[in-house]
């Protein structure tokens, strides 16, 4: 067959695709994003008629994936790791529905945090909904998992959670692919409540998740993802998830590995290969990107003393694992920092080098005007949200003081102007304003609460590469129609020549004592190129 | 054969765009490749580098061990220095000598040069000065690609030819112009 070079996240939506999905559901967030941007641009995909519009935030995209699968067909939904705290409702309860059509749900995790405001591990959700774990530890696998993940939710009749990281996401090698499997016709659910979590039909749905449990596992006892490798030195078995099998196998490439090997892809843990390690080896050194897992499991509340990872400081708490941390668990290299930090003078030399807003971008504008409209005030009133625009909190800007989740700044602010911060201010974009700050606004305005919204709106998701914001000339409607005073709800043109006009702006709505809507409009400088979202900007009337 | 590569740069500067021509020269001598990519809030503006391996085995990992590259190809000469660690004591550096100054507190670039001098197998050419002086400043990462290219076990060729494919949809012009910068590179690099 046909040898694509991929990213993982591509070799994930080509699974998917050559699997036979006909439906694609995602909001965009490093590094899950390319899954559903490769679905876009396949020419395969059109043809195939493979739905791949981003939904409006994480939470809606699971549902719908749901929902497809309701209607007999086959669903992705992708998501970073946060994102599937957004998604978490439907994702619980659709272990308990289970599925019709296969059901893959994908969630890149950000060890390391290299993206992202934690390295929270997809796996302990996975586990919470009871539902099977496939993590790949290539870009084959990952092509594997998602092209056999769809057949293999319609036989276990629950959705597949697909866990994969930063490094695999973004990482590319060769992946060879499978023949092309036909979508699914539409076809409704035999039993007319499954879908219907009415506490009568969810007890009922609810056992048969738990009956099906003994059958996950031997799926996993049975999976080529699973594989134990013998060993004659028994001192020490070694069980490695996912990408920390590569990590493992970089240390032996020029030594032969004698030890007892469990190499696990499929989750939930296959039982008699876990206990036969345990039984065999004097010491198992766990290996996994993310939370320990699977070590705690192993170690059990009385601390086996014989299990060796992250919980006992072989392996660092937290952070990505990399070949050198595997070697120094192994005893293969001094656990010592890294060498430069000796070198007083490159020490001295290299300066660190964080992500800045670019050159030009109208974030910066808008925040120079914001800092100096609060000049008036004392410092510490600005809740901020996620998106190019949490660069702020950097020098020469210093002007946010909170980031947390999706929408937090709007309901942060309320909170802080109900403990009497006022004017409170809260500075979202315009993507993430419709991802989760809508319900935070009406909060707000039911209480008319003396805070100051800049929604800083550049037509686009920017921080992810510019893919379409759900906001795109809807803000002002949206407001109004949640019930912002129209009066209150100003717009201006973010840049050098209209500074002052600009704090005259911000200063007159601080001083006001409501809810005020302040709308900062130029779109992204890198998306000045995209001429579709240029058509669809005149069209609007929006510049 | 191995040769693992760290590409370090600013983003935007176009490492991907070196990674993805030795990925289609190394693909088209049927060799195998893994190549750890940095995407999102990395981009904007912040230090960004790709570890690229390529090898006739097998390879496992898709970051290249501390201490074990062969290369570090680098399009600005403080980002060559800060991957230092994943060099081999022989290893090779090739930079550009142009410094990319977006922070209030970049070094005296004298001290960044003079640091990079003091070590051998260090090659330190000044591709945007080259690439403009070829009538397309644009190209100097592919510059330093021709620069890098005796130390990275391929035909040169193979370059030449993966610039063809990479940058056909941009027209004949575009080509000629990056086969230019390669070759100029190269021939700098020959020379030292």
């Amino acid at each position: 067959m046909q040898k694509l070079l991929l990213l993982g996240a591509e070799a994930i939506a080509q699974g998917a695709i050559d699997g036979g999905m006909s439906g694609v559901y995602a909001y965009p967030g490093t590094p899950s994003t390319e899954i559903t941007e490769y679905v876009q641009h396949y020419e395969l995909a059109k043809e195939r008629n493979i739905h791949s519009k981003w939904s409006a935030n994480e939470k809606t995209a699971m549902e719908t994936g749901l929902g497809m699968s309701y209607a007999g067909k086959r669903a992705m939904v992708c998501m970073k790791h946060v994102g599937l705290n957004v998604a978490a409702d439907a994702f619980i309860n659709s272990a308990i529905t289970g599925t019709n059509g296969g059901l893959i749900v994908t969630v890149a995790d950000d060890p390391s945090m290299h993206s992202s405001q934690n390295e929270q591990d997809s796996r302990v959700y996975g586990k919470f909904a009871q539902i099977p774990i496939l993590e790949p530890s290539s870009q084959q696998e990952a092509y594997d998992m998602a092209y056999m993940g769809f057949e293999m939710s319609e036989r276990f009749k629950v959705p597949i959670l697909i866990r994969i990281t930063t490094r695999l996401a973004h990482s590319r090698a060769a992946v060879e692919r499978k023949p092309l499997i036909d979508q699914n016709e539409i076809s409704l659910p035999s039993n007319p409540h499954q879908f219907v979590l009415l506490p009568n039909f969810a007890r009922i749905q609810y056992k048969g998740l738990l009956n099906s449990f003994s059958g996950f596992i031997e799926g996993s006892e049975q999976s080529s993802f699973n594989e134990y490798r013998e060993g004659s030195d028994k001192t020490l078995g070694i069980l490695a998830c996912g990408l920390a099998y590569n990590y493992l196998m970089e240390n032996f490439h020029d030594k032969t590995l004698n030890y007892p090997l469990l190499k696990i892809g499929q989750y939930p843990m296959p039982r008699a290969k876990v206990e036969k390690l345990m039984a065999e080896c004097d010491e198992v050194l766990v290996l996994e990107d993310g939370y320990p897992m699977i070590e705690e499991v192993l170690k059990g509340y009385t601390g086996k003393e014989n299990v060796k990872g992250r919980l006992d400081g072989t392996i660092p708490r937290d952070g990505e694992l990399n070949p050198n941390i595997v070697a120094q668990a192994l005893g293969f290299e001094e656990k010592k920092k890294e060498k430069l930090l000796d070198d007083a003078e490159l020490k001295e030399i290299i300066k660190a080098r964080p992500p800045a807003m670019c050159t030009g971008c109208g974030h910066i504008d808008a925040y120079n005007a914001l800092n100096e409209a609060l000049s008036d005030y004392s410092v510490g009133r600005v809740f901020s949200d996620i998106g190019c625009y949490t660069l702020g909190a950097l020098p020469p800007f210093n002007a946010i003081n909170s980031c947390v989740d999706m929408g937090a700044s709007i309901t942060m602010a309320k909170g802080a102007a109900d403990s009497g911060l006022i004017p409170a201010v809260a500075v979202i974009g315009d993507s993430t304003f419709t991802h989760s700050g809508m319900t935070g606004l009406i909060d707000a305005v039911n209480e008319n609460s003396p805070i100051t919204i800049l929604i800083s709106d550049n037509f686009t998701t920017g921080m992810t590469g510019g893919q379409d914001s759900a906001a795109l000339g809807k803000i002002e409607d949206i407001c109004e129609g949640i019930g912002v005073d129209p009066a209150h709800i100003k717009v201006f043109v973010p840049m050098k020549k209209n500074h002052d006009e600009m704090v005259r702006i911000i200063r007159e709505e601080l001083e006001f004592d409501g809810v005020s809507v302040i709308i900062p409009r130029r779109q992204c400088i890198q998306t000045t190129r995209n001429i579709e979202l240029n058509n669809r900007i005149t069209e609007l009337n929006l510049r | 054969m191995k040769t693992d590569i760290i590409l370090a740069g600013v983003g935007g500067q176009g490492i991907l765009s070196i990674a993805a021509t030795i990925g289609m020269a190394a693909i088209a001598n049927n060799l195998q490749i893994k190549q750890a990519e940095v995407h999102g809030m990395s981009q904007r503006g912040g230090a960004v580098q790709s570890h690229f391996r390529l090898s006739s085995n097998p390879i496992a990992s898709d970051l290249i061990p501390r201490g074990k590259a062969d290369i570090i190809l680098s399009v600005e000469p403080m980002e060559a220095l800060r991957y230092l660690d994943f060099l081999k004591p022989e290893g090779w550096i090739v930079t550009n000598a142009a410094p990319f100054i977006n922070i209030s507190n970049y070094p005296e670039i004298e001290s960044v040069l003079n640091k990079l001098k003091s070590r051998k197998n260090t090659i330190i050419l000044d591709a945007d000065t080259i690439a403009k002086d070829l009538g397309s400043a644009r190209s100097s990462n592919i510059v330093m690609l021709g620069a890098a290219s005796p130390f990275i076990d391929l035909p040169y060729k193979a370059f030449e030819d993966a610039i063809k494919e990479i940058f056909l949809r941009k027209g004949d012009k575009v080509i000629e112009a990056n086969i230019k910068a390669l070759r100029a590179g190269r021939e700098f690099a020959d020379k030292r």
